[in-house]
């Protein structure tokens, strides 16, 4: 495979100690949120009210399922569509997934009313319940991501024999996780099926669950660049460039078929009087589409091999922020008008919120350090 | 190969099979429409409340709610937190208040009661509407005949009895809030004053216990505006008291078919849109948006099971065996 050398930022050794310092302190601080919200509660903890139970830990549960959906496409596409070509970039995706998926549960976990309750909705069921479906498919998805990143960590423990074996099961849970994806992608945009006359008409449609889905898939494919682009600039891990230049055109073409699902319902729904009594939703649906949408669809329906990976990352990252503004305006502010007010979250919400995900960096640099997770000719000569 | 197909069939099989299942054990399956009209309701005739607040009173003493809950708080936007209030911060308890203080104008002017439900007050009666017409509102669980919060619940704490009573069960709850961000009259209420043991409450209609001697706030009402009756029976005589009364009443029966109808429908003398009532609502169930969505899936996974292991099958380059993946 064609491995160019990584371009690395050159990053001064005063640079690195003070991220790791930062990230200490933004640990340090997180924990100490997590104590308030444990001892005190989320009265204490939160800004969340009985008018706005839901706040951004919801939020970041939604963000973060979208943008994990990477794993699930590239390994649909390595091993049931067999394009081997895409294996070198295949267990970074996963790892990411892996560890967003695990932040995910984390946050849900943190979320409830009664945390250690978490286990009720896989022994007490409710199958008329979406969150209730979510549960048992966010449970059954962790042990796929765990069976689809098991062969890196058993490569590292030199278990060759287990590796052979883990591989047995590599398809159907592939397969498994396909499936799995697809119904909790989809849920979801059920969430909020339920609240027609509480979320705004701008964005709530009964196709919600698709628009859900295929945001993630798009999200998902720009998250693995961003990803990649980082990794190579930061740590000096690469992946051969066309599969990522490939991603992106395809990335295009789900782009425009996620723009002409949501004009298309748009279109047919005609909220127009939603649109006019709030112009601040409405600039930002505006940004969602054209910002999210309609610019990266028509730049990465145009790169070739020579476009710069920053602008593959600059897009794709244009695409990422577009569906977490999705996710926001789906989940807080599209529902402002029926609570009466904009609920902001609290410090501690948000510490803790970003005291996960620094740890989920952690664990990233990490893993990419200690196991074979990029392809090997790491900084190999260019042919 | 075969061995793999067979697994896959197997594995949507069971799936599909599970949740015919779960189905089947009625947990957050609602009553539904048919036969709502022979259940209990209640009409609540907002023209014969006096805003005594009997029924708060009666509703605390039969839930063995603390009769803190019974005194006029302001909650406002909740910058001021669930803590204990000094006796000097509580504002007088104010019988029928119609004016107030220039906060509590304020305030309902901005569409939020003075008095707002919360976890240990599942009923609250407040005065309602513009300046020149304002009525005193009971509000309560409306116990819909096809409720979402039950729906929603993933834990089926929410349970619907068939009498149409919801009634919660603490034993269950994981404190997800689904509930409340389901309900589309804003009902159940969060303890968020508890660090590990928060419970939602809500007018349970007195059915939550082994005996259920009838709702406690109908029978402490002076004036008849609480009325138990079959749900029928109480469209009945709703709509003959806005036929023999056109003058007072205007003529809808809110709760008939909002949300898909309720069992605890109200009566007024002002438009229901002056009044504190959710807008924009359907006037069928939520619960019904939500079910296409979800009895689909089970053959989204039956069909992607099988698409996608025989494209697996096809798509696989020739020379390459099973597991050879490296």
């Amino acid at each position: 495979m064609i491995l160019e050398a990584p371009q690395r930022w050159v990053i001064p050794a005063w640079g690195w100690w003070g991220g790791v310092s930062l990230w200490a302190a933004g640990i340090a601080v997180a924990a100490y949120a997590a104590v308030i919200r444990f001892g005190s509660g989320l009265g204490m903890a939160t800004h969340l009210t009985d008018r706005f139970p839901w706040g951004i830990w919801i939020t970041f549960d939604l963000c973060g399922v979208a943008l994990a959906a990477g794993g699930f496409i590239l390994a649909g596409t390595a091993h049931v569509f067999h394009a081997r070509r895409f294996e070198p970039i295949l267990r970074p995706t996963v790892l990411t997934s892996f560890i967003l998926y695990q932040l995910v549960a984390l946050i849900l976990v943190i979320d409830l009313g009664r945390p250690y309750r978490f286990w009720h909705p896989l022994v007490m069921w409710q199958p008329n319940s979406v969150m209730f479906e979510i549960t048992l498919c966010l449970t059954l998805y962790t042990v796929v991501l765990t069976l689809e990143f098991l062969p890196a960590v058993l490569e590292h423990l030199k278990r060759q024999d287990l590796v052979a074996m883990v591989h047995r099961l590599t398809l159907p849970a592939v397969i498994a996780g396909m499936i799995l994806s697809t119904l909790h992608q989809s849920s979801f945009g059920s969430l909020f099926l339920i609240i027609p006359e509480k979320l705004n008409a701008l964005w709530y449609t009964p196709i919600l669950p698709v628009l859900f889905l295929v945001s993630a898939v798009s999200a998902g494919m720009g998250m693995v660049v961003v990803e990649s682009f980082l990794c190579e600039r930061m740590l000096g891990r690469s992946v051969p460039r066309e599969l990522l230049t490939d991603l992106c055109r395809w990335n295009a073409r789900v782009l425009w078929v996620y723009g002409a699902l949501k004009i298309g319902d748009v279109l047919w729904r005609a909220p127009w009087a939603a649109a006019s009594g709030h112009p601040g939703l409405a600039t930002s649906w505006a940004a969602e589409i054209l910002l999210g949408i309609a610019v990266p669809a028509w730049c990465l329906g145009r790169v070739a091999p020579s476009t710069s990976f920053a602008r593959l990352a600059g897009l794709s990252a244009l695409v990422v922020g577009g569906i977490m503004l999705n996710r926001v305006n789906v989940s807080w502010w599209g529902l402002q008008d029926f609570a009466g007010y904009v609920y902001t979250p609290s410090w501690t919400e948000t510490m803790i919120t970003v005291g996960c995900l620094l740890a989920g960096l952690g664990a990233f640099v990490a893993a990419v350090k200690i196991l074979p997770v990029f392809p090997k000719g790491e900084g190999a000569r260019p042919q | 190969m075969t061995a793999l197909t067979r697994r896959q069939f197997l594995r949507s099989s069971a799936v599909t099979v599970a949740a015919a299942c779960g189905s089947a054990t009625g947990w957050g399956t609602t009553n539904g429409v048919e036969g709502a009209s022979e259940k209990p309701g209640v009409l609540v005739d907002l023209t014969r409340c006096i805003g005594c607040r009997a029924c708060m009173r009666a509703c605390s003493v039969r839930n063995a709610l603390p009769e803190s809950s019974l005194l006029t708080v302001s909650i406002g936007d909740r910058k001021d937190l669930p803590r204990d209030l000094e006796p000097e911060e509580i504002p007088a308890f104010r019988l029928g208040a119609q004016g107030g203080s220039p906060s509590a104008m304020a305030e309902r002017a901005r569409g939020v009661a003075v008095e707002s439900l919360r976890f240990d007050r599942w009923t609250v009666v407040n005065a309602e509407g513009p300046e020149d017409a304002s009525l005193f509102v009971k509000r309560q669980c409306m116990h819909c005949v096809d409720p979402a919060c039950v729906s929603v619940c993933p834990v089926a704490a929410l349970q619907q009895l068939p009498s149409g009573a919801v009634v919660y069960r603490q034993d269950r709850c994981i404190g997800c809030r689904y509930c409340m961000f389901a309900c589309p009259f804003g009902v159940p209420t969060f303890e968020w004053g508890a660090a590990m043991t928060p419970v939602i409450g809500k007018c349970q209609w007195c059915a939550q216990g082994p005996v259920n001697p009838g709702p406690a706030c109908v029978a402490a009402c002076p004036t008849g505006a609480l009325k138990s009756r079959t749900r029928g029976e109480l469209l009945f005589e709703a709509k003959a008291r806005i036929h023999s009364h056109p003058e007072i009443y205007v003529d809808h029966v809110y709760g008939e078919h909002e949300a898909g109808g309720t069992a605890w429908m109200y009566l007024s003398s002002v438009p229901f849109t002056t009044l504190n009532f959710p807008k924009n609502l359907p006037n069928h169930s939520l619960p019904s948006l939500t079910r296409v969505a979800l009895h689909i899936l089970p053959f989204v996974v039956a069909v992607l099971a099988v698409v996608l292991s025989v494209v697996s099958r096809v798509a696989r380059p020739a020379g390459e065996t099973h597991g050879a993946e490296q």
